[in-house]
This record gives structure tokens, C-alpha cells and sequence, in this order.
């Protein structure tokens, strides 16, 4: 039996970054799609404080968690329907907010309806880029304790990405985030770099330190970035 | 049959237009035609004269029995035969008749959906860019796949029924009155009655029909909705909602479905019911007239059958007007699509030299355009590119990368100024040659199912094999196209699924190099492969430009860097333009781009 991933341990930490990195089919999706126990571990243990996520209720954990998926969804309804996904009885405030952290404001002010803008089935009627700032949004407005981003930045241009990221960061607060990525760039300043490998951990740590002791890592970086943007990220 | 009745074709906007356009296409085939109307009236005449013969025999039974009882010479078996050799003979006849009326209305329709198809799909060359801007690829192909179909289906039959159903009408109607006049107005006055049941129970169902279409349309739509976003609903703890809005839509669904079945259901009866009304009248005042001596046993015999054939086209009559209605909706639709405007195919003062001689200096001047007049997004945008340089078209995404490509390829014109390649205007090139200047490759490569050698080949068509392995070899294709089973003539299967994305791409450069051709057009992948296949695609890429104009829509760094100039837009403008070093020295929206990926974030 060929197991996706193996033997990961590692630790993420509340008001920490935990950004996972690696080729395609290294297990980054699988592994953080098993925080909200979409599927359960085959053998090992996750826990959440102290406590095995098996053992809690799946709408009690889920609560708890802001999930952003690969391939942003929306459902028909509103715009503000679909930013309040999560938390039914969210305050026009909160839905704003979230909104606004997550890049969307404008375009959703551009249009004639603002937030009662209709959604059609499936986001047809928003671009690729909309629908994944406001699937970040919905994420958001849940004040989650526990904000999982699964490749939600990919589809981001680097400003829109980084500009988003910073605005992020002010309501993280004391959240634990898990981001997993493919650019570097956007990982770069997370508190911890888990670097995944056909399953299995190849490193872990800051930009800096992989980039000093991991192959693997530096490889990735390398094919990214050139020689001189490289060392422009060590200074 | 109650549903074919009920179902409420397409309406067409301009029906009567549409038809005429409709029937002056068939009219390619008039001949045919006619033929088809000539069977089908046969093939029904002999039908309808059927049980008028049959009935002959009945009152030969009938007048020997009674000849028999009176002591006479009884039943005259050989004319009984002779009878039903005679209608054995008819029917045959009739049935032969059908059968070369099938088979010829068939050739007819699939002839014409063939010669549509055709038509349609050289005019989808034809067609400007901007008429797909509006209407999805899904409208144009259902043009050409369900229009196409609904047409020859409905016109295969509607015609036929339609000849038939008429000639039957007025042959049943003329045996009747010259069987009893009177028994034909009884019939008259009963006919009326169903016709007036069956319409009141359409109009009344086909509100529920409506009804359950539109719900099952919302049925459809919510579980596919749930189903696509289901990790987003246990995500967020949407389940009990879901399942609630659900059972709601499908409550109405049941609702509006259960009325509807039921109320076609009751036709059939009531059709039933009407008819038999009109048997015991017939049998009624049929058996008084027989028992008058106005008339035989037979006649009444044969009467009852014609009533019974009557019901029969007068449905069928229901059936046409509504396939005509959609086969006229569908035809509508695919003339409207090939009178569309097309885009001109030959320049007009052809320049000084043939395109495939062109070096590739590329010269925007003073170029203004919008894809709308009103809404103009490129102002004024000039550049000179000299042969051979690499442009890198950066900015976030929705500004309008693509634009100048398009204008380059002509898929759209300058609203003013001009591009001109080597000095030569390019609206002075035929479209065609003009785009064989330029080779490209996208983000979404283009393989089809063939070996890889074809699919290389591709790019040349007279290319030996040992160009196209040199080409394989120049896109750092060839190593890996040798551990593949059977290597060169290793079978692509539809999607090309059995290849990875990254090697994808590098047949798909490797076809680009073979093809030569003077300017390349790429777009650098955004989705991450491997890191040793991305090494291999960028030095792949760099072996495609050397020597080349190339623009490319970047998303690497490095590319971007290397680039002799850079275009930055946004909002579909060009805001700045330079090399790096340049536009960071600047300071502007290039410099605040590029460092933004490098800012303290987390």
C-alpha cells in the first residue's frame, strides 16, 4: 500500500504562519485537507489543543476553521450571501470587512448592486480571479481560529497576492494559518516553511535556514527566482 | 403521443421569415420532394380505400347469410377472395410505397444537415474574434450539433406526417360521404367535442408542464452546485441548509410533475371516451339505416374503420405544427448564424512582398483601440521592435495581456494608427499568410490523438523525421520522448492524458520550432511543474526565441528581466514601458510590482 503522505509531524502554532511547499503530487492538498477531516488519517494523529480532532464533533471543528480551496466555489445567491456562507447571521460590518481584506471591494462596488450583486450557479458571472478573493472573503467573515488556504493565491497576480497577504495578516491576529503554495513569494516571510517531497517531509523551516541547508528547497527557489532576487531574499 | 403533443417547441422570433428561408433551402431539393409528396399521397390513398373494400366483403358474408336463410345459393366464396386478394394487394402496395417515401425524405434531411454542418463549420473560420466576445463557444456549438439535428429530425418527419396526415383527412373525409352522408355529419358533430376536451386539458396542463420543467431545471442546478462545492459545504457547516433548500425545490418538482402527468394521463381516456360516444352513434343510426335497407353491413363496418383512422392524423396534425414550430425555431437560428457579418479574407492593396518573406521588425504606431468603440483601453500606444528582439507583456491579471496579441494577429484592427511589420501595414496581407508569420504557445497546449512524431509534425507538414527529431531535441523534448513506450510513435490517446502537463508543453515547443516561423507568440504557464521539467521548458523556450521576434505574455522573473523591452499594463494600457533596469530606476507601477513580491508580509 502506497500511502499519499508519510510520517509527517510537524507543529503550527497560533498567530504563526505555516506555509507548505513542493512539486506537484508532493501531498501539500491531501495534507491540509485532512485539518478539516474531509478524509482521517490512516494511522497517526492529529491533534487541536491537545486534542485528537477525531474525538470532536465535525460541525465543532469545522466551526473553527476559514477553508479556502484550490479551485474557488460560489454558490448561486448574492454576493453578500456568499461571503456570509459560514456565520448565517453575519453583521453588514463584518461582511465589508471581509470584503475589503480580501481585495474584493472594489470590484464589488463597481457593480450596480454592490453586495446584493446575484451570484449565478457556481460564480459563473465573476472572473476566475473575483471568485477566489471572495471565497477568501467567506473564509474571513468566520473569524476562524484556524484559517486553511489550500493554493488560494496561485490564480492572484503577485500584487493583488501580496497586497492581500498584508491586509491578511492585521486580522490573523492570534489565528493559526496554514497556506500552501507554489510561489515562493508568497511564502517567504512564513514563521514556518514545511518542504513536502513525494509525501514525505524533505525540510522544515524559515526561508532562510532552507535555503542554507535543503536541496530540495533551493531547487524550487531557483527555477522561481534568479540568482540575484535569491540573495535580495537573504539580506 | 401525449407528450410529443404537449411539449411546446422553441418558438422562432420571425417564424414566417425563417420559413421561407427554410423552405427555399429545401428547395435545393425539389425533385426529391416531390417524389417523397407522390409516394406518400399513394402510400395513403390505398390505405384510406382500405376498408371500404374490406367492407364489401362483410355485406358479401352478410347478403349470403341471408341468401342461405331464404334458401338461397348461400356465400360466394370467390368473390370473397377475389376481395381480399384485391386488398391484400393494396395494402402491399402501400406499404411499398411508405417505404421508398422513408427512405427517400431520410436521404433529403441528412443530405441537407450535412451540407449545414459544412457551411457552418467554414464560417466559423470566417468569423471576426469579436462576435465570440459576446456568445459563449456553447451557443455556437449548439448551433451546429443540436440545431443541426433538431432540423433534420423534425423535418424527416413533419413533412412526411404533414402529407400523409392531409391526404388522409381528405381521403377518409370523401370515403365517408360516399358511404352515408348522414353518418359522416353525426361524426362531424362529435369531432368537435374531443377537440375541444383535448385542447382545454393542454391549456390547463401546460402550465404544470412549465412548471416541472423549471423545476427540474432548478433541481438539476442545485446538486450540481452542491456537488461541485461539496468540501466548501462541510467546510462550512452548510449541510442542514442544503438539504432543506433541496427538499423544498424538489417538494414543487413533485408537485408541479405530479399534476402534469396526471392530466396527460386523463387524455387518452377521454379521447377514448369521446370515441366510443361516436361508435354507439354510428352502430346506432348505422343499424336503423341497415335495418332500412339504405344501407349494407359492410358500409357500417367500414364506416367505424374510417371513423377509428380518422382521430389518428388529426393528432398527428397537433404533433407537426409543433416539430415544424421547433425545426422553423432551429433553423432560425443556424441562417442566422451563417448570414452573420464576416470578416474580410484578402487585403485589399496587397504589399510589395509576400508575408512568409518577412524578417520581423514590429512598429506600433500611434495604435488606439477598444474592443468597444466608446470604451477605448489602448490610448496611444507606440514601440519599435527590431527583428529578433523579446518582449515581455507584464501586469496583474485582467489587464488586458492579450490585447496587443490580438491586434498583432489581427484577430481584432486598431481603431487608429497602425502596426506595421518591416514597414509594411499588416492590414496589407491576406489574414491567413498573415498569421503564418506568427507561431505560438499557449498556456493550454494543443495536442491531438496521433503519435508524437504527428503531433510534432504538426508544425510543418512536409518536415522528415529527422527535422522533427531535431526539433524534439532543440526542445529538450527528445530525451524523454526516448523513455517513453515506443518513443517517436508513441500513441497520444483524446486529452493527451497519458503524458504529463510539462512534457505536454514541450512537444508543443518542439512543434513550434519545427514550424519556423518568424515571430512567436507564448504564454508562460502560471500552474507549477516539476521543477527539473520547468528547467527544461525554459531552455526549450530560449532555444524557440534565439534569432526570433518573440512576445510573451511573462509571469517568470527571469523572463522578464531578460526581455529587451517590457510592456506594463494595466487597465488594458500600456502605462510604462522599458527595459528592467530602466523601469525599476523609474520608480512607477513596474518598480512597486516587482518589489511587492519581496515585501514583509507575514
Amino acid at each position: 500500500m502506497m500511502y499519499p503522505l508519510n510520517n509527517i509531524s510537524f507543529t503550527a502554532k497560533p498567530g504563526e504562519t505555516t506555509a507548505f511547499i513542493g512539486s506537484t503530487g508532493s501531498g501539500k492538498s491531501t495534507l491540509v485537507n485532512l485539518i478539516p477531516r474531509f478524509f482521517d488519517v490512516t494511522e497517526g494523529s492529529i491533534t487541536l489543543d491537545g486534542v485528537d480532532i477525531r474525538e470532536v464533533e465535525k460541525e465543532e471543528l469545522r466551526k473553527n476553521i476559514g477553508y479556502v480551496p484550490q479551485k474557488a466555489v460560489l454558490f448561486s445567491g448574492t454576493i453578500a450571501s456568499n461571503i456570509a456562507y459560514g456565520c448565517e447571521n453575519a453583521s453588514e460590518d463584518t461582511i465589508e470587512e471581509a470584503a475589503e481584506i480580501s481585495q474584493s471591494k472594489e470590484f464589488i462596488m463597481a457593480k450596480p448592486n454592490k453586495y446584493q450583486s446575484s451570484i449565478a450557479q457556481g460564480g459563473a458571472n465573476v472572473s476566475g480571479g473575483q471568485k477566489q478573493r471572495l471565497s477568501i472573503a467567506r473564509a474571513i467573515a468566520r473569524h476562524p481560529k484556524i484559517y486553511v488556504f489550500d493554493d488560494s493565491f496561485s490564480a492572484l497576480d503577485f500584487k493583488t497576492d501580496a497586497v492581500l497577504r498584508k491586509e491578511l495578516s492585521k486580522v490573523t491576529g492570534n489565528s493559526t494559518v496554514l497556506i500552501v503554495a507554489q510561489r515562493i513569494s508568497t511564502i517567504l516571510h512564513a514563521d514556518k516553511i514545511v518542504v513536502l517531497d513525494e509525501g514525505k517531509i524533505a525540510g522544515i523551516g524559515t526561508h532562510k535556514e532552507l535555503m542554507k541547508n535543503n536541496e530540495v528547497y533551493r531547487q524550487i527557489a531557483s527555477s522561481q527566482l534568479s540568482q540575484a532576487d535569491i540573495e535580495a531574499t537573504l539580506a | 403521443m401525449a407528450h410529443g403533443a404537449m411539449k411546446s417547441g422553441e418558438k422562432a422570433k420571425n417564424f414566417k421569415k425563417s420559413l421561407g428561408k427554410l423552405i427555399a433551402y429545401i428547395g435545393n431539393y425539389k425533385f426529391g420532394l416531390i417524389a417523397v409528396m407522390v409516394f406518400a399521397i399513394g402510400s395513403t390513398v390505398f390505405n384510406v380505400v382500405g376498408p371500404k373494400i374490406l367492407g364489401n366483403a362483410t355485406t358479401e358474408i352478410f347478403n349470403g347469410i341471408m341468401s342461405k336463410l331464404s334458401g338461397g345459393s348461400g356465400i360466394n366464396f370467390d368473390a370473397i377472395a377475389r376481395i381480399i386478394l384485391l386488398l391484400l394487394v393494396l395494402y402491399v402496395v402501400s406499404a411499398v410505397f411508405q417505404f421508398i417515401q422513408g427512405f427517400l425524405m431520410t436521404g433529403i434531411s441528412q443530405k441537407m444537415c450535412f451540407k449545414l454542418r459544412k457551411e457552418l463549420i467554414e464560417k466559423i473560420n470566417r468569423m471576426p474574434m469579436n462576435y465570440f466576445d459576446t456568445r459563449t463557444y456553447g451557443e455556437v456549438l449548439s448551433r451546429i450539433t443540436n440545431d443541426v439535428d433538431t432540423l433534420g429530425q423534425s423535418l424527416n418527419q413533419s413533412v412526411t406526417q404533414l402529407i400523409t396526415s392531409v391526404t388522409t383527412i381528405i381521403g377518409i373525409t370523401y370515403m365517408m360521404f360516399t358511404i352515408s352522408p348522414l353518418l359522416t355529419v353525426i361524426t362531424f358533430v362529435i369531432l368537435p367535442l374531443s377537440v375541444f376536451m383535448m385542447s382545454f386539458i393542454v391549456k390547463k396542463s401546460q402550465r404544470f408542464f412549465r412548471d416541472q420543467q423549471a423545476y427540474l431545471g432548478k433541481v438539476n442546478g442545485q446538486v450540481e452546485e452542491i456537488y461541485a462545492g461539496h468540501n466548501i459545504v462541510q467546510a462550512f457547516n452548510r449541510e442542514e441548509e442544503v438539504i432543506a433548500e433541496f427538499k423544498a425545490t424538489n417538494k414543487k418538482l413533485y408537485e408541479s410533475a405530479w399534476k402534469s402527468q396526471y392530466l396527460s394521463g386523463l387524455m387518452q381516456p377521454i379521447m377514448g371516451f369521446v370515441g366510443n360516444l361516436g361508435y354507439v352513434a354510428v352502430a346506432i343510426v348505422g343499424g336503423i339505416l341497415a335495418a332500412k335497407g339504405t344501407i349494407t353491413v359492410g358500409n357500417i363496418q367500414s364506416f367505424i374503420a374510417n371513423v377509428k383512422q380518422f382521430t389518428q392524423p388529426i393528432g398527428q396534425m397537433a404533433q407537426v405544427s409543433n416539430m415544424l414550430q421547433s425545426a422553423v425555431a432551429a433553423a432560425e437560428r443556424v441562417f442566422e448564424f451563417l448570414d452573420e457579418e464576416e470578416e474580410e479574407q484578402k487585403a485589399e492593396n496587397h504589399a510589395p512582398i509576400k508575408a512568409c518573406e518577412l524578417e520581423g521588425n514590429v512598429e506600433f504606431e500611434h495604435v488606439r483601440f477598444g474592443y468597444n468603440p466608446d470604451k477605448i483601453i489602448l490610448k496611444d500606444f507606440s514601440a519599435d521592435i527590431k527583428s529578433g528582439q523579446k518582449i515581455a507583456i507584464v501586469g496583474p491579471t485582467g489587464a488586458g495581456k492579450t490585447t496587443i496579441i490580438k491586434l498583432l494577429m489581427r484577430f481584432y484592427d486598431v481603431n487608429d494608427g497602425s502596426i506595421k511589420i518591416d514597414g509594411h501595414n499588416i492590414k496589407d496581407f491576406d489574414r491567413s499568410e498573415l498569421r503564418e508569420v506568427f507561431g505560438m504557445v499557449l498556456q493550454d497546449t494543443w495536442l491531438f490523438k496521433g503519435t508524437i512524431m504527428e503531433n510534432i509534425r504538426y508544425g510543418r507538414l512536409d518536415a522528415t523525421d529527422e527535422e522533427v527529431i531535431a526539433a524534439a531535441k532543440a526542445a529538450h523534448a527528445h530525451h524523454f520522448i526516448m523513455t517513453l513506450p515506443g518513443g517517436y510513435d508513441m500513441e497520444l490517446n483524446e486529452e493527451a492524458s497519458n503524458i504529463s502537463q510539462g512534457q505536454k508543453q514541450l512537444i508543443t515547443i518542439a512543434r513550434a520550432i519545427l514550424a519556423d516561423n518568424r515571430i512567436m507568440i507564448l504564454d508562460e504557464a502560471t500552474s507549477s511543474v516539476d521543477t527539473r521539467t520547468e528547467e527544461r521548458i525554459q531552455k526549450a523556450m530560449d532555444n524557440l526565441t534565439k534569432g526570433r521576434t518573440s512576445f510573451v505574455i511573462a509571469h517568470r522573473l527571469s523572463t522578464i528581466r531578460d526581455a529587451d523591452l517590457i510592456l506594463v499594463l494595466k487597465d488594458g494600457d500600456v502605462i510604462e514601458q522599458g527595459n528592467h533596469e530602466e523601469l525599476l530606476r523609474k520608480g512607477g507601477f513596474y518598480a512597486e510590482l516587482y518589489n511587492s513580491q519581496f515585501e514583509q508580509t507575514a
